[in-house]
């Protein structure tokens, strides 16, 4: 299939490049200019930006184990709709991603049914319980992209750092999710006036930032890549900086949630705001934007975590944590981020898309010749108000709804085919 | 005056309310003292109590709250219910609606549970306590008592004593006093004293024999043993020293300090045994006035003018 995708600013913050022009896609390639013929689609993008496919390194798509919750399909079919054209899904299935079979039976169904490139990240540990080293090398080989035991952080110190030096030969990254459960002590919210006025349990700033030190302490020792996931605190913004400048091979995310909510948004015991890490105060809000605009914070990721109905439906203590994050992502970085200068275009797309594809060492967030046509097209001046009902996710548990978004994708397409159309949006023709 | 389907916490309302609710209180309290403490007001209506912890005082009081308004009552506790067999508090909240509850009290453990409970029925929810969130109707009936003795509440000097983290009553206390016009201090070791607390309008002292100095009145908490295993201090006999109530430490207070406990007492801990039952005390005045409170919740709730 043949595609010209005409008049767009195009965004390539590989090649540094933000100027108008024509794309080519052929063959699923992008390709040098040609002439169109009768099988050339033509996608009219003028006023539209468009960029490199853009990539979340940090979902769960539930599959397999929990797919009341979300599939394969669902979750690459939100993540189209969101502008994602690539996925790394965490390994908290059931079985645990702790094995070649199960990494195996991901990308088989991701390459079966889904709607987006799904890199599946494998479990640290077996069963993530902390204990002992999964086999590492063996899912490296079946196409793990990056291990992490994610919510069920390695506790032990020790294996964390014997993770770190096994992991260090496979040229993948360790992600991990800073919380030092001691600290966090089984609270529910972030730590401050908040949790007291609604006598939650309140998760101190430094159980995140605890672990941040100890596992930047670790990488630099080992000399292992480490990918801090969703990191949320003014002094874990710090820590990051401070290692970057000496030259640790450290580098951190943040979800759209945790630059746009605090702990307020908890409100009446909202638990759809029940997330982990906790949203936090005032003053973290504008460390983590801080972070992002000085590049301190390389990637920006949903942690996007779909619950039922039910599961979210009972008290705040007994509600699972989490909230889903593909189908808003992008309307909450331009209206947060982009449209309040925080950010230039160019670099948000770099955080969405480049970024987060060369820590998980993947193809993408380029637009040059011979490159996949993984490509987002982004209506910078399109608003919604947010409401759950419109999700192609099966969940529904956001804290966004009602929420006025400006700046929308309106157009995924995966390997030059169309994966997501939004339908008032965008013209083309044959 | 008192236009809410339910009464989830003391920070929900105006201080207008609190005075309308202590006022109608007030006639509730002269039914109890009647030789036949029965009014046909609630006629018709069912109060459930739905208890997911144990309770003597405030379950009995609303029980005998309804029953003085000819309300009919019925209890159902966590552990003896299908809440056993693992239904949720939503198809728990469901099913005692389909049942015909008019109110349902609820106890629970777990903060905010009463207002997902309210969003989930139309009967009205009263919250008797949702773990270290609020307990509104202690909080009343502590308020009522001050305002009893004392003539009013704007002006005053509270003075809260104990654990403060895991405590509703001083919430609730804490945003009854305050918007009623008095002063409320609190008084904890920091392991105690919940972060950020400062912004309720509070103060935090740390010294008791600092935190009394010309209080009118003083609120103490009972101290649970198990926060000591959990780490939170070192033992009853540390505490006891540092926060117990004990006579030279009253005279700190003003000369008609007026002493509070929402019970159950650990005598010889948080307050000395000749204490508790000392002439400056309202403790047993505390469960009476509490009935009458409750009298005055369900009035106003399900009552003639609630409709």
């Amino acid at each position: 299939m043949k595609l010209i995708i005409q008049n767009g600013r195009l965004l390539d913050p590989v090649a540094g490049r933000d100027q108008n022009a024509d794309l080519y896609v052929n063959n699923g390639l992008i390709c040098a200019p040609f002439q169109p013929d009768s099988t050339t689609s033509i996608i009219d993008a003028g006023g539209k930006l468009v960029a490199p496919g853009l990539v979340d390194m940090h979902v769960h798509l539930r599959e397999p184990g929990f797919e009341y919750k979300e599939t394969i399909v669902t979750g690459t079919a939100a993540a189209a709709r969101g502008g994602f054209t690539g996925v790394a899904c965490m390994p908290n299935t059931d079985p645990v991603t702790d094995n070649r079979v199960t990494v195996e039976y991901i990308n088989k169904r991701a390459q079966e049914d889904g709607l987006v490139k799904v890199y599946p990240v494998g479990a640290i540990t077996r069963g993530s319980r902390g204990q002992e080293l999964a086999e590492l090398a063996d899912m490296r080989e079946a196409g793990a992209a990056a291990f992490s035991d994610d919510g069920q952080p390695v506790t032990d110190a020790g294996l964390m750092r014997r993770a770190m030096l096994y992991c260090s030969m496979l040229g993948a990254a360790i992600i991990s999710h800073c919380e030092d459960k001691s600290l966090a002590g089984g609270g529910v919210m972030h730590e401050g006036a908040y949790s007291t006025i609604l006598g939650l349990k309140g998760i101190p700033a430094s159980a995140e930032e605890a672990m941040v030190a100890r596992d930047i302490i670790l990488a630099g020792e080992t000399g292992c890549p480490l990918h801090l996931a969703h990191i949320s605190t003014t002094g874990s913004v710090s820590l990051v900086r401070e290692a970057k400048k000496r030259g640790v091979r450290v580098t951190a995310e943040v979800t759209p949630h945790h630059f746009t909510l605090t702990d307020r948004a908890v409100g009446d015991f909202n638990t759809n705001a029940k997330v982990n890490p906790p949203l936090r105060g005032e003053a973290d809000v504008q460390a983590v934007r801080q972070g992002l605009a000085d590049g301190t914070i390389d990637a920006i990721a949903t942690d996007h975590a779909p619950h039922s109905f039910d599961e979210k439906n009972v008290e705040f203590d007994l509600a699972p944590f989490g909230l889903v994050g593909l189908e808003t992502a992008v309307g909450l970085v331009w209206t947060e981020l982009v449209l309040t200068g925080i950010l230039t275009p160019l670099q948000a797309v770099q955080k969405l898309s480049c970024n987060p594809a060369r820590i998980l060492g993947v193809a993408g967030g380029t637009l040059t010749e011979g490159a996949s046509a993984d490509i987002t097209i982004i209506d910078p001046l399109l608003e919604e108000t947010v409401n759950p009902a419109d999700f192609a996710g099966k969940s529904r548990n956001t804290p966004f709804t009602g929420r006025r978004l400006k700046g929308l994708p309106v157009l995924t397409i995966v390997a030059g085919e169309i994966k997501y159309r939004r339908q008032e949006s965008v013209v083309s023709s044959q | 005056m008192f236009k809410h389907k339910d009464l989830l916490g003391i920070r929900d309302m105006s201080a207008d309310e609190i005075g309308f609710l202590l006022d109608t209180a007030g006639p509730m309290k002269e039914i109890i003292k009647r030789p036949i403490k029965k009014v046909p007001t609630l006629r018709g209506r069912t109060v459930v109590t739905l208890f997911y912890e144990n309770s003597t005082r405030t379950r009995g009081s609303f029980e005998l709250a309804a029953k003085y308004l000819s309300a009919d009552s019925i209890n159902m506790s966590g552990s003896s219910s299908s809440v056993a067999k693992g239904e949720s508090l939503y198809d728990t909240g469901r099913t005692l609606q389909s049942l015909g509850a008019d109110v349902i009290v609820l106890r629970h453990p777990m903060p905010g549970a009463p207002r997902l409970l309210a969003r989930s029925v139309q009967a009205a929810v009263i919250n008797a306590g949702d773990g270290a969130h609020e307990h509104p109707s202690q909080a009343l009936l502590d308020m009522f008592t001050v305002r009893e003795k004392k003539g009013g509440l704007a002006g005053l000097q509270v003075v809260i004593v104990g654990d403060i983290l895991h405590s509703r009553v001083a919430r609730s206390n804490i945003w009854g006093f305050t918007k009623m016009g008095a002063k409320v201090r609190v008084c904890g070791p920091p392991t105690l004293i919940p972060a950020g607390l400062e912004q309720t309008g509070v103060r935090v002292v740390h010294q008791m024999d600092q935190a009394l100095d010309g209080a009118d009145v003083i609120i103490m908490l009972r101290i649970q043993k198990e926060r000591q295993e959990q780490g939170l201090f070192p033992g009853l006999r540390e505490y006891s020293r540092l926060y117990g109530l004990n006579r030279r430490r009253l005279e700190l207070a003003a000369g008609d300090a007026l002493v509070l406990h929402p019970g159950p007492m650990n005598r010889g801990v948080e307050i000395a045994a000749d204490m508790a039952d000392g002439s400056q005390t309202a403790i047993e005045e505390q469960v009476t006035n509490g009935v009458a409170v409750r009298m005055a919740l369900l009035y106003l709730l399900i009552g003639g003018g609630a409709q």
